[in-house]
């Protein structure tokens, strides 16, 4: 009964989807104010099919209805409620009604926060959302189902993948999804610009709240993804450029592009037709992403089952919403004039560059990860590209972003001069050299050559941040939310380049064999390994061990590395131990059983990696932080356009 | 690039993808989802208990001369069990001989689970630990192998056999003079 329920509201949200995208695009061409004002109806109920739709999958996974054949293949009797719960998104078809209930809520606040927006331009927004809405559940109800029977019923389900058993995995596809589905509302305001033919600085200041949200639930997203890959993986890599990784990685590349982006033109009325193309092509990506991962012509460690039929539909799909939102924009946005020029140097030039060094960026990932594809396509054999190709290549325009972006951050609008700027930025970055070389050459001996760069460049961002705040301080004057937000999420940066510099340039690692009572040295870590013992956890047994580590004499960590073998699946899984001591990470993975009590171990000691994701959550709040600024607090809608551009101030970007 | 040309480069651009996409999709059908790099190369040299009587051996050398299917399965695993009615009929049509591969399991279960349900195989090898499998390179159960009396892989079914892959898939790959064979075990 309960799953019958699900498919139902499912089907009714369908329409209600149509409604909404119908009403809300030709109400506003036709003019009929009862047609737009159909549309708010249509996203309210739209949103309560939904979550009762996805709350009869949850109850169904709660109440181990293996009649249904998504949850016997999904769950089983054994498996913690909470992990019941977190594998309705375990895999395909769950993780789309996940999503379509995500764009719900994002069609919710929109509808909520385009109230004071003209009524025309709401509901075009909210059209184009019930479009996509529209699109994902027809594509849900017709090839991939949650709800289907089983006939007879399994007496049990299959189990999770024993590696998706786990909270952080539990935890990161709602964030990494609402992430990705957020920037459908960029997507959406820049959809209804063109629709409407209306793109003026207020259609950016609107736009850029949505966009930063959806951002900082990205970059929390990946980042969390990265944490579970992290320690569940067993071998203390973070990331490993695999396509699924890249499907998230290059939105938000693009949505970081367009973050910038959307500052030049709300502020100068530059980069109009550049800042659509980028809003367009930030969630177009996205759904590239889904179709790369869903379709299965890509092949990765993290893909659900794919099948041909569905990437069919995902291509028609990406085929109207893109191709007509690109069409739209090639006879569109010639009509854009920018309204100013601007110098070389000016604060203009800079965003400049920092959009097309991650569009490039964004680029070579994409090249990277389409290649095998496309050689496969053209029948040039199998192809393989792996961080070989993606690292240097992406440092490559990474660096010079990184060297530029503490200059751009102290450029004026238009005119190009540092002014009284130049001074202390000077000394920022003599002071950041300082730690660079004093970091590699002292404190750790040796590194790579980029080490003492990295270190440099990541120390001078944080440092050359402080400036303008420190200087206002000095002076007394109120810092606004958003220049504060600017500066935590650039610190955030600063700290992820620094932590990744040294992950990458001082990790000290060690495989070694060790019997009971025996120690292997690392560093000035001693590791003395005390033996293994059975272990039972709730659906797994395996074997667990007890290494005791010490530094220079004075006890750091008691250590528990496991082997877990789950009953169900017959997987068996690493499950490392991981401790933080003061700032670096000790790593111990238990390894193969030599016999005699003798096993191999994994030793890692890895200097701050703890705050690459700490800064990849330093930037996401510093995101929120500029949202919540007083600015993006809609007046009522006629509001005359933002201030003259003499007007504004130092350091608002 | 000058005037209105440049704003359709991006359309172009995507036209392109869709392109590589859509022939992207067009090959995949043709291919397992988990290629199998073992398709073309010989099989695994192994000996491994029997679970039937474990004093014996199964090894690779006994089984080369004749074309066999490989059957990784286990009782744990649910599709083995839809697709064991199925291994029987392949069994009774006496053409094609089953090695089973039994994977990370019980014996006991598996020997009482072959005694209630019926017993499929010629031979049936013991993988305790899954090492056998991983040489397969198996990704989950079931999985089948088709191997040539050379001791060449010629193809892989992922999931459980149904009677459309037992008659499109794996029947045709045999020789038209594959004679029947006793299939005693």
């Amino acid at each position: 009964m309960i799953p019958e329920l699900g498919q139902f509201t499912l089907i009714l949200a369908m329409l209600l989807a149509a409604l909404q995208a119908f009403f809300g695009m030709v109400g506003p061409a036709l003019k009929r104010d009862r047609w737009m004002a159909a549309v708010i109806p249509a996203v309210s109920g739209q949103c309560v099919m939904v979550a009762a739709s996805m709350g009869c999958l949850v109850a169904s996974f709660v109440a181990n209805d293996f009649s249904v054949q998504y949850v016997a293949e999904n769950s089983n009797s054994a498996l913690p409620v909470f992990y019941r719960v977190a594998a309705v998104w375990g895999s395909h078809s769950g993780s789309l009604i996940l999503w379509i209930f995500l764009l719900a809520c994002w069609s919710v606040a929109a509808a909520i926060g385009t109230q004071k927006l003209p009524k025309a331009f709401a509901s075009r927004v909210l059209g184009v959302l019930g479009l996509i809405s529209f699109g994902f559940l027809l594509y849900t109800l017709a090839t991939s189902n949650p709800f289907l029977r089983l006939d007879p019923p399994w007496p049990d389900g299959e189990s999770l993948n024993p590696i998706l058993q786990d909270p952080g995995l539990a935890g990161h596809p709602p964030v990494l999804y609402t992430g990705y589905v957020g920037l459908a509302v960029a997507f959406a305001f820049a959809g209804a610009a063109m629709l409407e033919g209306r793109l003026d600085k207020d259609w950016a200041r609107w736009t850029r709240p949505w966009t930063t949200a959806a951002w900082a639930f990205l970059s929390c997203g990946i980042a969390l993804g990265s944490w579970w890959a992290y320690y569940t993986l067993g071998w203390g890599g973070f990331w490993f450029w695999d396509p699924v990784e890249n499907a998230s990685f290059m939105p938000w590349l693009m949505a970081t592009a367009l973050i910038h982006s959307l500052a030049v033109t709300e502020k100068r009325g530059l980069f109009k037709s550049w800042t659509l193309l980028l809003a367009v092509l930030a969630f177009s990506l996205s759904l590239v992403g889904t179709f790369l991962v869903r379709s299965g012509v890509l092949v990765s460690v993290h893909s659900f089952a794919a099948s041909p039929t569905r990437g069919t539909f995902i291509l028609a799909f990406l085929i109207v919403m893109i191709g007509s939102a690109l069409a739209l924009y090639a006879w569109r946005a010639p009509l854009l004039k920018s309204e100013a020029g601007f110098e070389l140097t000016a604060r203009e030039s800079f965003l400049l560059f920092n959009n097309i060094l991650l569009v490039t960026a964004c680029a070579t990932v994409f090249a990277g990860t389409m290649a095998p594809l496309i050689s496969s396509a053209l029948n040039l054999g199998k192809l393989s590209v792996g961080p070989p190709y993606f690292n240097p290549t992406f440092l490559l325009s990474m660096l010079p972003l990184l060297a530029l972006l503490s200059l751009g951050i102290h450029a004026r609008w238009k005119r190009g001069k540092l002014g009284e700027r130049a001074r202390p930025l000077v000394l920022t970055l003599i002071a950041a050299a300082v730690i660079g070389c004093a970091v590699v050459f002292g404190l750790f001996t040796g590194g790579r050559v980029l080490a003492p760069v990295g270190i440099t460049l990541g120390a001078w961002i944080i440092l050359s941040s402080l400036i303008d705040p420190i200087d206002r301080l000095r002076r007394h004057i109120t810092i606004p939310r958003a220049v504060l937000g600017m500066t935590l999420a650039h610190i955030g940066l600063g700290i992820f380049v620094i932590s990744i510099t040294s992950v990458e340039g001082f990790t000290a690692e060690r495989d070694v064999a060790l019997g009971p009572g025996s120690t292997a040295q690392l560093g000035a870590y001693q590791f003395l390994f005390e033996g293994v013992q059975p272990i039972e956890g709730p659906n797994y047994s395996g074997v667990g061990a007890t290494v005791i580590v010490t530094r220079r004499g004075a006890p750091v960590a008691v250590m528990h590395p496991e082997k877990r073998q789950y009953w169900v699946q017959r997987t068996e899984t690493t499950a490392s131990s991981i401790k933080m001591y003061y700032t670096s990470n000790i790593l111990v993975a238990l390894g193969q059983d030599l016999g005699e009590g003798h096993w191999s171990l994994r030793l890692q000691v890895r200097p701050l990696v703890s705050f690459i994701w700490l800064a990849a959550f330093i930037m996401a709040a510093g995101g929120m932080l500029a949202i919540s600024d007083r600015r993006y607090r809609l007046a009522p809608a006629e509001e005359p356009a933002i201030s003259p551009v003499g007007a504004v101030t130092r350091g608002q970007a | 690039m000058k005037g209105r040309l440049r704003f359709i480069v991006p359309l172009a651009v995507f036209g392109l993808l869709v392109v590589v996409l859509a022939i992207g999709i067009r090959q995949s059908p043709d291919k397992d989802l988990i290629p199998s790099p073992l398709i073309g190369k010989p099989a695994p040299e192994f000996s491994l208990p029997s679970l039937t009587d474990p004093s014996r051996r199964v090894s690779s050398e006994d089984l080369h001369g004749h074309w066999y299917l490989f059957n990784v399965w286990g009782t744990w695993c649910v599709s083995c069990r839809a697709e064991h009615e199925m291994l029987l009929k392949i069994k009774q049509a006496g053409v094609i001989p089953l090695v089973g591969l039994d994977w990370k399991d019980d014996r006991g279960d598996a020997l009482s689970f072959l005694k209630d349900a019926g017993n499929p195989y010629q031979t049936i090898a013991v993988d305790r630990d899954g090492s056998e499998a991983i040489m397969w390179g198996v990704y989950g159960a079931p999985e089948t192998f088709l191997v040539n009396p050379q001791g060449i892989v010629v193809y892989k079914y992922i999931g459980p056999i149904t009677q459309d892959a037992w008659k499109q898939q794996i029947l045709p790959r045999l020789p038209p003079t594959q004679s029947p064979r006793g299939s005693s075990s």
